[in-house]
């Protein structure tokens, strides 16, 4: 038997229907909805008198449009307003399970699946949202889908799918200390662009990636959608089966034996082959800090704003140059003496418990900068207990930061949590896009550690010079409770 | 599914690379929901600025190409969100083709499910065309997916592919629901198959 990547195995396990080498009808075993593109396809599906085929296999929750600062008044958006309530309507016409805005499970859709342990190795995930790639970390083949194909997912449990190209990005060495599973997504982003993995499943390989935590592989996994690839995955090992073991939807006893052993035989064989591979030097990675408008425009923390002539093709000039006056920055500024006004730690990229650890280590016993307004807000509620149980929420507070409910919040600004026309933020969320977190707003992309210290020193700083308080490790964490 | 079978019109030419779906359709019109009504909301903060004033620096807002059908944009179209309302609003301020080097994959997908058809030409082939749009002397292109050919009126003639499920879906006016639920049978029999120990989503919202 040949060797097979984990995406071949994957796939050729799910196809149902139609040309596996040309386009399938692929099987979904589990189908993550919220409430921003799903009313269109709950309406599509009752046009076409269809129903939900699975409810058991799909989940929703709300997030994008909820409110984080508190929960007893209602969403003053008369609109969001009917959003949520139609997708509490919907679900409970068609028997689907919601984790709804005042239930003790509620969270971004990318931290409760895998922390309820329904995202498992093998398993194909799709989600109406792009960053869908997250539970990519698990060895599972998870994609961002649009409402028409959420509406087929509905009525029909599979999606039409042509196979992928597969890339393997491989990592090499060991991350050295303050680089964090952030700055491998930009540095990888930074290297293969925005649209280098176009068309592709990124697998993540090489010592480091296995060296790093499940909450450091969905970061990884999750920045994969902004170098334009369909998915990214990692393959399952003993970490993964350590971290899904006593969660509530995986199996106990004998039978969590045999899941395992499933989960395991899904990596990706010795010696399988990809159709392309970049290999990435661990050790050579650093803290970084967008610059621009889109993820790939990157640099080191210790570097500088390029300057025009460094793109070599005037196209490039024309879009650095929209990117530099967009961000108000100068060709040449150092990032380190760029200010922030905003800090926003959060979203599914970074808000889990690890990310809030790391950013707390930098905060402890520190004060926010006067001018910096920061905030936290925990990817979901058993986030927030859980950082609440080890006092991280008292140590941002003593800081002076504002301790949030959980939901997406800033990092798309569809709720009040938004920038202002001309605020600068140092975020942890995952997109600069031109007026992402608010009109006129202006975005860098770091990891928590990096965001914590900006948040102290009202500018960029290089985490790696600061001293930081070791946090105890946090006792076994399970979603259960 | 709205068919596509061949379609001419005005050009527009909105040459930035990576223009993703936060720019088609802002997060603030994301809490609707409905499908139509987004033409207002297209590419919103680049069109007007805070008083609502169309930007004299914006592409599109040339008076030349209102009335275009079809748009001419740069490398990796749509990349970012997979929010649909971009194809919805690109569709609902009356485009019906969108011509670039590359695209999203999400947003090609979300595209062709509404008739919107993404059609990728060379590098080459698409600054010709920008230079031919930016005259502003009302050029036009026909765009013939049967023949999966692109003409105009000056002799430029290029072939490009669309996914055959796609073309066939588009040519047709097939619904790839119904051409799904016509395998209901294979759905089943793979259901039979599945391991019992794979999770489901029903008692973790109790
Ligand atoms: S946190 Fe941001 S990127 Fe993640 S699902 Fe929410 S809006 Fe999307």
């Amino acid at each position: 038997m040949t060797a097979r990547t984990a995406y071949a195995k994957i796939w050729d396990a799910h196809v149902v229907a139609g040309d596996p080498r040309a386009r399938a009808l692929l099987y979904v075993d589990l189908h993550l909805v919220h409430e921003v593109t799903s009313p269109q396809a709950f309406q599509g599906l009752r046009a076409a008198g269809r129903t939900v085929r699975r409810p058991d296999l799909t989940l929703a929750t709300m997030d994008h449009n909820v409110p984080t600062w508190e929960r007893s008044r209602p969403t003053p958006d008369p609109v969001a307003q009917e959003q949520l309530r139609q997708l509490e309507e919907n679900c409970r016409e068609a028997g689907i399970p919601l984790l709804g805005l005042h239930h003790a499970r509620q969270g971004i859709v990318h931290v409760i699946g895998p922390e309820l342990g329904v995202t498992q190795p093998g398993m194909t995930v799709v989600c109406g949202d792009s960053h869908t790639a997250t539970h990519g970390a698990f060895g599972a083949l998870a994609f961002g889908i649009g409402t028409s194909e959420v509406e087929q997912v509905l009525a029909t449990q599979c999606l039409w799918q042509a196979p992928a190209a597969t890339l393997e990005v491989r990592i090499e060495g060991a991350l050295p200390a303050g680089v964090t599973a952030k700055d491998i997504a930009l540095g990888v982003i930074g290297r293969i662009g925005v649209g280098g993995g176009r068309g592709s499943v990124i697998e993540y390989t090489g010592p480091v990636v296995r060296a790093l935590s499940m909450e450091g592989r969905m970061t990884l996994c999750n920045m994969t959608i902004e170098a334009g690839a369909r998915a990214g995955l990692v393959s399952p090992d003993e970490t993964t089966v350590r971290y899904l073991e006593g969660r509530p939807a995986v199996p106990g006893g004998a039978d969590l034996a045999r899941a395992a052993a499933a989960w395991l035989a899904v990596a990706s064989d010795p010696g399988a082959t990809f159709d392309r591979t970049e290999t990435i030097d661990g050790t050579a990675l650093v803290p970084y800090v967008t610059w621009g408008t889109t993820p790939a425009m990157v640099v080191p923390v210790t570097g500088h704003v390029p300057t025009l002539d460094a793109f070599p093709t005037e196209a490039g000039r024309r879009t650095a140059e929209r990117a530099l006056a967009y961000m108000d920055l100068a060709e040449g500024t150092p990032i380190e003496a760029i200010t922030v006004d905003r800090v926003f730690i959060g979203s599914c990229t970074n808000s889990r418990l690890e990310d809030l650890r790391a950013a707390a280590e930098v905060v402890l016993g520190r004060r926010a900068h006067p001018r910096v307004r920061a905030m936290v807000v925990p990817g979901s509620q058993t986030v927030k207990r859980e950082a609440e149980a080890l006092g991280l929420d008292r140590i941002f507070r003593d800081a002076g930061f504002e301790w949030r409910e959980a939901g997406c919040s800033m990092c798309l600004g569809m709720n009040p949590d938004v920038l202002l026309p001309g605020e600068r933020c140092a975020s942890t969320s995952n997109r600069n896009f031109e007026g992402r977190q608010g009109a006129g707003g202006r975005t860098h992309l770091v990891s928590p550690a990096m965001a914590a210290a900006a948040a102290l020193h009202g500018h960029f700083v290089d985490v790696r010079e600061l001293a930081t308080t070791r946090l105890p490790e946090p006792p076994a964490a399970r979603a259960g409770g | 599914m709205r068919p596509f079978t061949e379609h001419e019109g005005l050009v527009a030419v909105l040459p930035r690379d990576d223009v993703d779906t936060d720019q088609i359709i802002p997060k603030q019109f994301l809490s609707r929901t409905d499908r139509d009504g987004y033409g207002d909301a297209c590419f919103f903060a680049w069109r007007l600025d805070e008083a609502g004033r169309p930007r004299p620096d914006f592409e599109l807002n040339h008076p030349g190409f209102r009335g275009a059908s079809v748009l001419v944009a740069g490398r990796n179209f749509g990349c970012g969100s997979s929010r649909e309302h971009a194809a919805w609003a690109l569709l609902d301020s009356g485009l019906r083709v969108v011509v670039a080097p590359s695209f999203g994959d999400i947003f090609t997908v979300n595209a062709l499910q509404n008739g919107l058809l993404p059609v990728a030409l060379p590098a080459e082939a698409v600054r010709t065309l920008v230079g031919r749009g930016e005259r502003h002397d009302g050029y036009r292109l026909t765009v013939d997916l049967g023949r999966q050919e692109v003409r105009d009126g000056e002799g430029l003639r290029v072939g490009f592919t669309v996914d055959p499920f796609w073309r066939d879906c588009l040519l047709e006016g097939r619904d790839p629901v119904a051409m799904a639920l016509h395998h209901a049978a294979a759905i089943s029999a793979h259901e039979a198959l599945r391991s019992p120990l794979l999770p489901v989503s029903t008692g973790l919202d109790t």
